[in-house]
């Protein structure tokens, strides 16, 4: 069989295929954004963790309690370690309160599930005519030139969906893996290192060649993605996805479910230079026996895994760099309806934000006697976002530019929350 | 092997000269009577390459008059048309949900009439041999859309995925009408598994969405039928499209005589549960099943009362009794009445064969959401209901039209045509996107030959049910919201590089597709050539075949272990995954 094309030397050809192979590196553009504050971004080492709260937590409950008001429920505030009470059924958290504080003028329109966790990852109510990226693909967008050694994506989500990362491109799109940071597929099945590269040069031709033929952006990604995946599979930054290896104290201060594990995996991924951690704790959507359901099960597991992070974190030096988040898409009605249950509320409820950047200890804003309106300034998503910007140190001046021309200033042009910036 | 071949790209400006060379000789024809013989010749020549070929079907010839106007408005020139073959992978894919074999695409390359893209339309929509295959794909379409993609997997839900399948399947392959597959869904009762007395696939729609009432029955039946989000307005009035309150409780009002419960799994070892859907009398919140009201609650605590009264303000009789009123049945037959349900589902194919639909999402229509071509919507459904809600007349007028004939790639006279970056799609080139998982397996079986060795249906649906386990995402909510990581993100990229599903495909194990590829006496480069064709329906360009040759060196006489690479590298490439 004599393959070989005529003249056609193997070193030829190889250096032919290596000239290939450059695809899916200088040629690439990434995103679009107009960098207004190079210095800004160079602050090193910042990281976010979203703990978000699939369903709509019943903020009411947990962190604006109204005892002997008829919207009040079952449950009774305790003194913390910060200036404010919460839930009695969040001890621990209320030890490390001195680090955390409550929004509790949250003010926002949303109260579907999709719209909601769309608007309060992203800043923006849904357009059909728009994607917007999620709050974890601007924060790693803006974040990642400062973490060029970084193989493991910047925005990683355990165990939920998130939001995408709309016109950033797939590129930023978070890296979903479960609780227990089991990567599928991650090791290569019945081929050597020296196989792939051959397979590599192979397939970037034909990558190469389809991107060229001007198809569309999704070509582009694609190559994009592979680039990506090439750079995991062979990093052993990987290890940080090992949380098994965890002591069994460690695993304990978390809380041995998939929200604890998935905290702690968090920590790790904070150590390994990760800017964008967001763990999801689904199950808050109790249109029905909302008190058994948050004192016997949603509290004590959120009471373990916050208060185990703080502690964790702030053991390793690590709190003053990792600003927290709690939320959810909404909180829930303050009346309490015939199944005793509570239903989707968006006009009045909390968040809780610390650790880097933030003031902890506080409350900030208040809801009226009942919990059914706000009697303090209005805070909404985007202001959140600006927050969580200026706490990590991302300039709020940063103006994405979508392909159409359009100029979306970052977080939505939200307002900062002052009150509780550090 | 040489049956491949490009049409000419060069369509459009050739058209054109046609065009002028009919317009002079029709011009011709009036001034000196020309006999019929003399100028039929070279006007057949002439449809041949016309850009606009409607085939002769007045809805094909609809779509692009109207597309094309739209262009005009905008000032915007069409892409080329695709090459042919690329365009048979396309239509294979969105039409049986896999891309076509060597043997088909060489099949399809020797036909050269004017006619050939109607034929392959008509056979795959009508033939035995595809009927499987066409029941297959628009099963798991509607499963999705219905039940989504996680219902059923677990022992804890009141969906029996098989059962819904079973149903869809059935309804597919006899080509149902759409209306009556509507009123089978919407007036559903009977037992969720198949086995059972009284087994109806069709409950499985509803058993989920039950719940308070039956607020997710109202908001599912709105959204997938009518095309309408109303989930917002079961709390409060919807913040930007003229829903009410009221509207979403009389809506759901058609729901109250709706009742599920637990029945005995004729599976013994099943530990899912086994579900009935029946229809009892309603009392009514008020207690009067003569006038059986049903009360909401505003915002501020007040109660109203609400009836059962369609969205365009139609009401039944109150009555509560089965006897006296079927409220469900009463609900169907309103809305296949409706202009918004053909709209809805014209909607919904567009969306799936260009990628967009005339709104985005799909299943949102309205004033507030203003559709991209509302005239062809409008008659495309009036189309529809002429056509007695034949679902493969949709798919036909669709796939044989010229947008959707267009070759993907970008040209200076559409580049603002981009609808990635919120611009509404005016379809004048095809937008690129991601196969689905299903179509992913689906196709990998047939670049492989595996499909032809495959176990029995129920079988081989469980194993694929089983295999896209690994890309459901599920959001914490009750409304069972969910998302896919098959998605284009790594770990997609993961699973095409190192998972199972790749790994059986480019197996060199006696027996395997490439090792048979490899002793069948075929050279290299017709090897190389068969797999080209299997992944990306074309063949490898100079360069390409180049480094295979390269690697087919590099292996040293194994032939097979060279194959692997290079089948490995396509699979992985975007060329494969994208539906271009």
């Amino acid at each position: 069989m004599n393959m070989l094309p005529k003249g056609m030397t193997r070193r030829h050809f190889m250096s032919h295929l290596a000239g290939a192979t450059a695809m899916v590196g200088p040629s690439l553009m990434m995103g679009n954004a107009i960098r207004a504050n190079a210095e800004e971004l160079k602050k090193q080492g910042k990281s976010c963790i979203l703990m978000w709260m699939g369903g709509g937590p019943s903020t009411i409950d947990m962190w604006d309690l109204k005892p002997g008001a008829a919207t009040g429920g079952e449950f009774r505030p305790i003194s913390t370690a910060g200036d404010l009470q919460i839930c009695e059924h969040l001890p621990k958290t209320a030890k490390v309160m001195n680090h955390l504080s409550v929004i509790r003028s949250m003010s926002t329109r949303e109260a579907d599930h999709g719209r909601g966790r769309y608007y309060m990852h992203t800043g923006y109510v849904p357009n059909p005519q728009m994607e917007h990226p999620g709050l974890g693909s601007v924060i790693a967008h803006e974040t990642y030139g400062q973490r060029s050694e970084l193989d493991i994506p910047p925005v990683v989500s355990v165990g939920s969906g998130s939001v995408g990362p709309g016109f950033l491109g797939m590129a930023w799109a978070p890296f979903t893996v479960n609780s227990n940071g089991d990567v599928r597929n991650l090791r290569m099945n019945g081929m050597d290192d020296a196989t792939l590269q051959k397979r590599l040069q192979m397939l970037s031709l034909v990558e190469e060649g389809f991107v060229k033929q001007n198809r569309g952006p999704a070509a582009m990604d694609h190559a994009k993605i592979l680039q990506k995946t090439v750079n995991l599979m062979t990093s052993d930054q990987m290890k940080a996805f090992r949380v098994r290896e965890e002591s069994p104290q460690m695993t304990e201060l978390y809380g041995d479910n998939n929200f604890g594990k998935g905290c702690l995996l968090a920590r790790r991924l904070v150590e390994a230079g990760v800017p964008f951690i967001e763990v999801d704790y689904g199950g808050w959507d109790n249109h029905q026996n909302i008190f058994t359901t948050l004192r016997d099960q949603k509290l004590p597991v959120v009471d373990q895994a916050m208060s185990g992070l703080v502690i964790d974190l702030e053991q390793r030096g690590l709190l003053k760099d990792t600003t927290i988040v709690w939320m959810g898409e909404f909180g829930r009605t303050p009346r309490i309806n015939g199944n005793t249950g509570r239903d989707h509320w968006a006009r009045s409820w909390s968040v809780v934000v610390g650790g880097g950047g933030i003031k902890g200890g506080l409350a900030v804003g208040q809801t009226n006697s009942e919990g059914t309106g706000v009697d303090s300034e209005p805070y909404s998503s985007e202001d959140l976002m600006a927050t969580i910007c200026r706490a990590m140190g991302v300039s709020l001046e940063t103006t994405f530019q979508s392909k159409s021309g359009r100029p979306m200033k970052i977080a939505n042009s939200g307002k900062l929350i002052k009150e509780v910036l550090a | 092997m040489n049956a491949y071949r490009e049409t000419p790209i060069q369509k459009t400006e050739r058209s054109i000269d046609m065009f002028v060379k009919r317009m002079l000789l029709a011009a011709l024809a009036a001034v000196v009577l020309t006999t019929a013989p003399l100028v039929t010749a070279p006007l057949t020549t002439a449809s041949r390459v016309q850009a606009q070929e409607d085939y002769g079907i007045p809805q094909v010839g609809k779509i692009n008059e109207e597309i094309r106007a739209v262009w005009s408005d905008y000032g915007i020139r069409p892409s080329p048309e695709e090459i042919d073959s690329k365009w048979l992978r396309r239509v294979y894919l969105d039409v049986i949900g896999r891309v076509p074999s060597v043997d088909e695409l060489n099949e399809f390359a020797r036909d050269r009439g004017r006619d050939r893209k109607r034929k392959v339309v008509d056979k795959l929509l009508n033939d035995e041999q595809y009927a499987e295959e066409y029941a297959r794909n628009w099963t798991s379409i509607w499963t999705n859309v219905l039940i989504g993609r996680n219902a059923g997997n677990d022992n804890n839900s009141p969906i029996n995925r098989e059962g819904m399948q079973k149903y869809l399947r059935d309804s597919m392959a006899r080509n149902k009408p759409y209306d009556a597959i509507v009123k089978d869904l919407v007036t559903a009762t009977g037992t969720n598994t198949p086995g059972m007395a009284g087994f109806n696939g069709a409950v499985n729609f509803y058993l989920d969405k039950l719940e308070e009432d039956g607020v997710l029955a109202t908001a599912k039946t709105a959204q997938v039928f009518l095309g309408l989000q109303v989930q917002c307005t079961q709390c409060h009035n919807h913040p930007f499209n003229e829903w009410k309150q009221d509207k979403f409780w009389s809506l759901n009002a058609f729901f109250r005589q709706t009742r599920s419960r637990r029945g005995q799994n004729p599976d013994a070892n099943s530990d899912m549960r086994a579900m009935e859907l029946t229809n009892a009398d309603f009392r009514g919140e008020g207690g009067n099943p003569d006038n059986a009201e049903i009360y909401y609650e505003l915002r501020n605590g007040l109660m109203k009362v609400a009836y059962p009264e369609f969205v365009d303000g139609q009401s039944i009789p109150t009555s509560g009794r089965i006897s006296e009123v079927n409220r469900r049945d009463e609900l169907a037959k309103f809305i296949n009445d409706s202009e918004t349900m053909p709209e809805a589902i014209v909607n919904r194919y567009w969306g799936h064969f260009f990628g967009y639909g005339f709104t985005k999402p799909v299943d949102d229509m309205g004033p507030h959401n203003r559709a991209t071509h509302p005239e062809l919507l409008s008659h495309l459904g009036q189309e529809f209901r002429k056509s007695s809600f034949n679902l493969k007349d949709l798919i036909r007028w669709i796939t044989l039209s010229e947008a959707y004939s267009l070759s993907s790639k970008i040209t200076k006279g559409n580049e603002l045509d981009d609808p990635t970056v919120g611009e509404p799609p005016k379809f004048s080139h095809f937008y690129l996107r991601q196969m689905q998982a299903e179509q992913l397996y689906e196709s990998l079986l047939v670049a492989t030959q595996a499909h032809k060795v495959r176990g029995n249906y129920e079988e081989q649906e469980r194993k694929k049910a089983q295999w896209m386990q690994q890309f459901v995402i599920a959001f914490g909510t009750d409304e069972g919201d969910e998302a896919t990581t098959f998605n284009g993100t790594i770990p997609q990229a993961l699973m095409m590089f190192n998972g199972e599903l790749i790994q059986n495909a480019t197996s060199i194990k006696q027996g395997s597709f490439i090792a048979q590829l490899a002793t069948d006496g075929a050279d290299g480069k017709e090897a190389i050539n068969h797999l080209y064709l299997a992944a990306i329906a074309r063949k490898p360009s100079k360069n390409e075949l180049q480094a295979a040759n390269m690697l087919l060196l590099s292996h040293k006489g194994n032939t097979a272990a060279a194959l692997q690479d290079i089948f490995w590298a396509l699979l992985n490439s975007n060329e494969f995954i994208l539906n271009h």
